[in-house]
């Protein structure tokens, strides 16, 4: 694991004039991206629970600091992959809340027009080739990715879960990236289960010992903490985008919520989830913020006070947008090349 | 006049294509340096950078996703995968990302990818490197499916599927890569994906089919001639989007089609070719079969082999076993 960077100057900087550094900046808004995620988590449950999210909800209240820490570390012609849980990587991405929003509840107006979904979203224009709703099939698309990239110097992160390092997409590609030496970065968030089951259970001999029989380099990082995660992220990136090849990164983290529809959490106890709540990325993102940065407890809650200003916003607005309609002709098969 | 030999056509579908669009690249096992196992490939690495033509380890779903995922970025991939037998290997990239990401990102991006590969039997690989996995694909809406019968074809076929924004298996029979045939040099540059060519024009049945079925579907027709039956055949081209068109005007003018498929009867595209020209042309109709493998996997032993598929002189069998629907006095 990498060391977070304290920075004292941000602390003396801060006065009393409620002014703060650089770093406190940049985090303030890392954590009101983190906030705005678990926010919109909560809001899209609330909406599931209403039935106006479809099918399956699949939400990682718990996992923010993974992608906002991440992506944090991207230039704007880095491409990121995520899975089926990816509200956050979405969002971290850029993508427009109520684009999104819109498209999880089956509108026009969303992302992909209301053809997509929450599991196979896909926003380019911010980065995001897509959430794959297949496990593992994140990872692969990045590995493709960067097949593509490794000719502009950019990168792709392909995020994925624990489980997916069973899958023989992780094989397949991790090798595949090895041997060609492409610039994709693997992020492991391994939040403990594979749906109901404890990754210890399915996965024997753990996770880093996998990507590091392919000879391919490894951090584990505490994915509850941003800064460490952007620290660490930022190493792996810096090594990728010079050509070393793949890097796999392993962030520890915990989902607060279930796995999806039909799921009764019956597999982990209360004290398991206490423990981990204690440990929230937010309020772990808030005290340091506040301790080493000096930021006051005022600036903090106006970032929450914006935030469910935002969210309300998103909620009305989304439930008054159109549906798409079913009497329009799709063409099957994309145009020919101009 | 020139001979093109068919696996030399399609070598030249790809250099030509790589020359012509750096965006273009191609890669799968033993392509690059050993040229592929069938030696459809060799040299183009030296030709066109080792950057752009690569070997890979042997990883079907790893080849599929790579190219998934850079065709989404901007590349034109073309990878060869050896035996289409091992498209089961590749399935949820082809299937789950490729085929429906223009349609699921709302038209963001196209997929333009091909996958290269050989298919048939009649070599004696057994039943697990001779089938011809197209019914795999074919519910599977945003995939093409092309399958050139001759050399000319595959070449104006490969280098339309390269330059297609959709992604693209495209088949080539292991018993048509020997095969010769000449050229004069003013073929079409490119032939069109979905549209299938009459390749003999007769007046009483019509056989739609592809790849060596054409071959085998001009042998019987001319043996059938002398029988008083005058076959019109059509080779398809593209299994998917199929030319039904092209097929329900010449069954306008015959009345009957016979439709031969090498595979399965059971779920094979013969049985859609079936079923849109009984939708289509049913007042029309007086016969419509189709002639396939049994639901059986193909067999080894060469008498078994033989036997099992579908060619010359099966054709001419079922022709004149069909009975009583051939014009008066044939056969």
């Amino acid at each position: 694991m990498s060391p977070a960077k304290r920075s004292t100057k941000d602390a003396a900087a801060a006065g009393g004039n409620g002014q703060v550094g650089e770093e406190a900046e940049a985090y303030l808004a890392r954590l009101r991206t983190m906030i705005l995620i678990r926010k919109f988590e909560d809001l899209v449950q609330s909406l599931f629970l209403r039935g106006e999210v479809y099918g399956s909800t699949h939400l990682c209240s718990g996992q923010e600091a993974v992608s906002v820490g991440v992506a944090a570390a991207l230039g704007a012609d880095d491409r990121i992959a995520a899975t089926y849980r990816g509200h956050g990587h979405a969002l971290a991405c850029g993508m427009s809340p109520q684009k999104f929003l819109d498209e999880l509840i089956g509108r026009e107006t969303g992302i992909c027009g209301g053809r997509a979904g929450s599991m196979n979203v896909v926003d380019l224009e911010h980065g995001l080739i897509g959430c794959f709703g297949i496990v593992g099939g994140s990872l692969a698309a990045a590995t493709g990715a960067a097949l593509a990239l490794r000719r502009t110097g950019n990168v792709a992160v392909g995020f994925f879960g624990d489980g997916a390092v069973n899958q023989a997409y992780f094989y397949e590609c991790a090798n595949f990236a090895r041997v060609l030496g492409l610039p994709v970065l693997y992020v492991c968030e391994n939040n403990g289960y594979g749906e109901y089951t404890p990754t210890e259970a399915v996965t024997p001999g753990g996770i880093v010992g996998r990507p590091a029989a392919l000879d391919i380099p490894v951090s584990q990082v505490d994915g509850q903490d941003v800064w460490a995660v952007h620290a660490a992220a930022l190493e792996a990136v810096a090594e990728v985008r010079a050509g070393g090849g793949p890097f796999f990164l392993e962030a520890r983290t915990y989902r607060y919520t279930d796995h999806g529809r039909g799921d009764p959490i019956k597999y982990r106890s209360d004290e398991e989830m206490e423990e981990w709540r204690q440990r929230d990325p937010i309020d772990i993102a808030r005290t340091r913020l506040a301790a080493e940065h000096g930021v006051e407890a005022a600036r903090l809650d106006a970032l929450v006070a914006d935030v469910d200003a935002e969210i309300a916003e998103l909620r009305s607005r989304a439930l008054a947008a159109p549906f798409p309609s079913p009497d329009v002709t799709v063409p099957e098969f994309a145009p020919a090349e101009a | 006049m020139a001979e093109l030999e068919f696996r030399k056509a399609i070598w030249q579908a790809l250099d030509e294509e790589l020359a012509r669009d750096e965006n273009v690249i191609f890669f799968g096992e033993d392509v690059a340096k050993a040229g592929g196992v069938f030696q459809v490939t060799p040299g183009l690495r030296d030709r066109h950078g080792e950057d752009r033509v690569f070997d890979t380890p042997i990883s079907e779903l790893a080849l599929s996703t790579a190219a998934f995922g850079s065709a989404v970025c901007g590349l034109r991939p073309v990878f060869e995968i050896m035996f289409a037998d091992f498209f089961a290997l590749a399935m949820d990239s082809l299937v789950n990302q490729a085929a429906k990401y223009w349609y699921l990102s709302n038209g963001q991006a196209p997929v333009p990818l091909v996958v290269r590969s050989a298919v048939g039997g009649g070599g004696r690989f057994g039943a697990i490197h001779s089938q011809v996995p197209a019914p795999w694909f074919q519910a599977i809406p945003g995939l093409k499916i092309v399958a050139p019968a001759t050399p000319a074809h595959a070449k104006g076929l490969l280098k339309a599927s390269i330059r297609d924004n959709n992604p693209v298996l495209f088949f080539e029979h292991k018993r048509l890569y020997s095969l010769s045939a000449e050229v004069d040099g003013s073929e079409p540059e490119l032939v069109p994906l979905g549209s299938a060519e009459t390749v003999r024009e007769g007046s009483d049945l019509t056989i739609a089919t592809a790849m060596k079925g054409v071959h085998d579907s001009l042998a019987a027709a001319a043996e059938l001639a002398t029988l008083g039956i005058d076959c019109e055949v059509i080779d398809l081209r593209t299994l998917r989007p199929l030319d039904i068109d092209a097929v329900a005007a010449s069954v306008e003018k015959t009345g009957r089609l016979l439709v031969v498929e090498e595979g399965p009867r059971t779920g094979g595209w013969a049985g859609e070719v079936v079923a849109s020209i009984s939708e289509r042309c049913l007042g029309r109709l007086d016969d419509c079969w189709r002639l396939a493998t049994d639901d059986l996997p193909l067999p080894y032993s060469p008498p078994l082999e033989d036997a099992f598929l579908p060619g010359t002189e099966a054709i001419v069998r079922a022709v004149r076993e069909r009975g009583g629907v051939m014009p008066e006095g044939a056969a």
